[in-house]
């Protein structure tokens, strides 16, 4: 018990919380907003799995990356080619000069189905391709830059390069990738059609589960002593690998880790949106995760989906009405999260919210003593009068 | 590459190679800013591709105005177009300097997004001043045309003059770092803040000023650039990853890295274009960075300097 309270949940601040956020996205959420607003959320909770992810790699990691959405969009190709392949099953595509591949690729002279796409043909291997696929593309990563000790800004400049690879590549790949328009007119999954009402409801609270599932067991990792390792190595480097710890592997695991939870974001948002596409793989989305952790606190998993939800609802409420004014505000809110909020929406909570909250409770104790002395008073006078 | 001719493949490889030129021109001036801005404080500037387009903007401008009110000025706007770029996005540089980079010298990582704000608010402001529209300057006529080499050759004359442009402030940028003291200064800032600041060197005005001077640079990169292609919004965003490759291929805070990097980027992308579509040859040019620098992560030349 007491483990699943201090390791899993963060102890008494973590577990109110904690609480409190399960609350809002189970109960209120579902309950005030209309199902196209309620898919929003979902769409919105699924970055917060790539915002949680660069809470771990670099709030507590110090490692920045800019390729977060490379692993996001990964994972969320490998499930759209699944359910691609499941929708161009060969009688509704009979239509297409060669019936039974995606109709993409059809319209791009391909005749046959390319070989990498042939296994996402079963389920089982998608399943596990979604997180495979993209933690070895971040091992081989990661193992080229920290075994050779490449860090803070470089790689942060590499990650970049390769989200700008990968965007030009499945750009300019319109035949095996669907190009600029992404995988679209996803239907089913196994038979199941992801498209109605009821299959949305059930996908938003399978996600939210999801996600307070990889945030659960991010505070294990980080309250394990790989988590203080990480805090060491982010302020000291140098003194934890004299203390004889190989400081690489612990920076290709958490960065492995990582792509992992943003790969299951991805392919969350697939099976919500019912597409994929190259803009939410590329630079801009990349960055977009990174301020979404730091406008909830880099150094708080909960905040982090705070700051998700809070900038995408404000980027679909100014884009609607003030298209103009949104990127002055997104750039704002950049320069202000770095300048004066480090610690984003968390560190403005510990630091205020907390001493409001002890107030309050504060006043209460003081009524409290009130109430007793006076009713001590009372019973004094009646013993008295006796 | 059966059907070309050995005369034809020269006179590609040529023309190819000269608009390999045009691109080096670019990203090296840009690169050049860039890597002073990175080699003396640790500082990546991302919105680096943005005092380019603010360059740009400005000799867009100063054509739009010279051919409205001085017809006759049409001619040599151009050169006055390059200098007043120079110190308009080196003066707003110096400005991002003050205001903002200044306080987060100690946070690299942080800079970054920092920086990366800044350019969203320019390129937002950019496109509520100038319009969502490309835009690009009227060019007075003797930087029209072609050189006629050979009868298969053609060179454009922009592009000759960008090169010399390019050639020009490189040369300016090695007196200026090498050969003055203000250079000497910046050299040991960057090689020992502690040390330079204790034997009463500014560091903190050597920083500004090496920041506005980086931005003046690409302000110079954006005049040049207009020359060759049309301005938007976002143009600078679209050359700042480019930028980035370079600098960090040629090695941080090495001159001489940064010209080759610059020349090796530009020419595989520009002649593989030629005979691979533009996105591939952009992938494969990109990617083979990526891998050497991930064997050999400090570029191709470094200096050493003491961490």
């Amino acid at each position: 018990m007491n483990f699943v309270y201090d390791r899993l949940l963060g102890g008494k601040n973590g577990a109110i919380g904690f609480a409190v956020l399960a609350v809002l996205i189970l109960v209120i959420l579902p309950l005030g907003l209309d199902l196209f607003r309620l898919n929003l959320v979902g769409k919105y909770l699924t970055y917060a799995f790539a915002a949680v992810s660069l809470v771990l790699l670099w709030g507590y990691g110090g490692v920045l990356s800019l390729g977060q959405g490379v692993f996001f969009g990964l994972g969320g190709y490998c499930m759209a080619m699944f359910l691609k392949l499941e929708a161009s099953d060969p009688e509704s595509t009979k239509i297409q000069s060669t019936p039974g591949i995606p109709d993409f690729m059809d319209w791009n002279q391909l005749t046959e189905l390319p070989w990498f796409w042939a296994p996402f043909d079963s389920f089982g291997f998608t399943m596990l391709a979604v997180i495979v696929i993209p933690t070895i593309f971040a091992f081989i990563i990661g193992y080229s830059m920290f075994k050779r000790r490449v860090g803070g800004v470089y790689f942060a400049i590499i990650t970049q390069a390769i989200a700008l690879i990968m965007t030009v590549l499945i750009v300019g790949q319109q035949g095996y990738t669907g190009g600029i328009n992404g995988i679209t007119d996803l239907k089913t999954l196994n038979g199941w059609d992801i498209r109605d009402d009821s299959s949305k409801y059930i996908l938003y609270f399978i996600n939210a589960f999801m996600l307070f599932g990889v945030i659960i067991i991010s505070r294990y990792i980080l309250t394990s002593k790989f988590g203080r390792l990480l805090l060491a190595m982010r302020d000291k480097e140098d003194r934890v690998r004299f203390s004889g710890y190989d400081v690489a592997s612990f920076k290709i695991f958490i960065f492995c880790i990582s792509a992992a939870i943003s790969a299951l974001g991805g392919a969350m948002f697939t099976l919500q949106v019912g597409f994929m596409s190259p803009s939410f793989v590329g630079i801009v989305p990349s960055i977009e995760m990174v301020i979404f952790a730091a406008v909830g606190g880099r150094m708080s998993l909960i905040g982090a989906v705070y700051g998700t939800l809070l900038v995408n609802y404000g980027k679909s409420a100014f884009s609607e009405s003030f298209p103009e004014l949104w990127l002055f505000l997104m750039g704002g809110l950049f320069i202000a999260v770095v300048m004066f909020f480090p610690n984003g929406l968390a560190g403005i909570w510990e630091k205020h919210g907390k001493k409001w909250l002890g107030c309050i409770q504060k006043m209460q104790c003081v009524n409290a003593v009130k109430v007793m002395i006076v009713n001590k008073r009372a019973s004094r006078l009646e013993t008295v009068k006796e | 590459m059966g059907e070309y001719t050995m005369a034809e493949l020269t006179s590609i490889l040529v023309m190819q190679g000269f608009a390999g030129f045009s691109l080096f021109s670019v990203l090296l001036l840009m690169a050049l800013g860039l890597a002073i801005i990175f080699g003396q404080m640790g500082v990546i500037n991302m919105a680096h591709g943005e005092f380019m387009a603010v360059g740009a903007y400005t000799t867009y401008l100063l054509s739009v105005v010279s051919e409205k009110y001085f017809p006759g000025f049409m001619p040599y706007y151009f050169v006055f177009a390059i200098i007043a770029s120079f110190f308009i996005a080196g003066f707003m540089g110096y400005l991002a300097e003050l205001a903002l980079i200044r306080h987060l010298y100690k946070r690299p990582l942080d800079t970054l997004l920092a920086t990366w704000g800044l350019s969203l608010i320019m390129q937002q402001s950019f496109r509520s001043i100038f319009g969502a529209r490309e835009v690009s300057p009227i060019l007075p006529e003797w930087l029209m045309g072609a050189f006629h080499a050979t009868d298969t050759i053609d060179i454009p004359l922009n592009g000759i003059f960008v090169l010399f442009l390019t050639i020009f402030v490189t040369a300016g940028v090695y007196i200026l770092m090498f050969k003055s003291s203000w250079g000497l200064r910046v050299r040991a800032t960057t090689q020992n803040r502690i040390m330079s600041g204790a034997v009463g060197i500014n560091t903190k005005k050597v920083d500004r000023l090496t920041f506005a001077l980086g931005c003046g640079i690409a302000g110079v990169a954006g005049a040049a650039f207009t020359t060759i292609a049309s301005t938007g919004p976002t143009t600078g965003s679209l050359y700042i990853v480019d930028t980035f490759m370079v600098v960090v291929f040629g090695g941080a805070a090495s001159l001489f890295g940064t010209i080759a990097s610059a020349f090796t980027i530009a020419q595989a992308q520009s002649i593989l274009e030629f005979f691979i579509s533009g996105s591939i040859a952009k992938v494969i040019t990109l990617l083979t960075i990526v891998i050497i620098l991930m064997l050999r992560p400090e570029g191709l030349f470094t200096i050493k300097v003491r961490k």
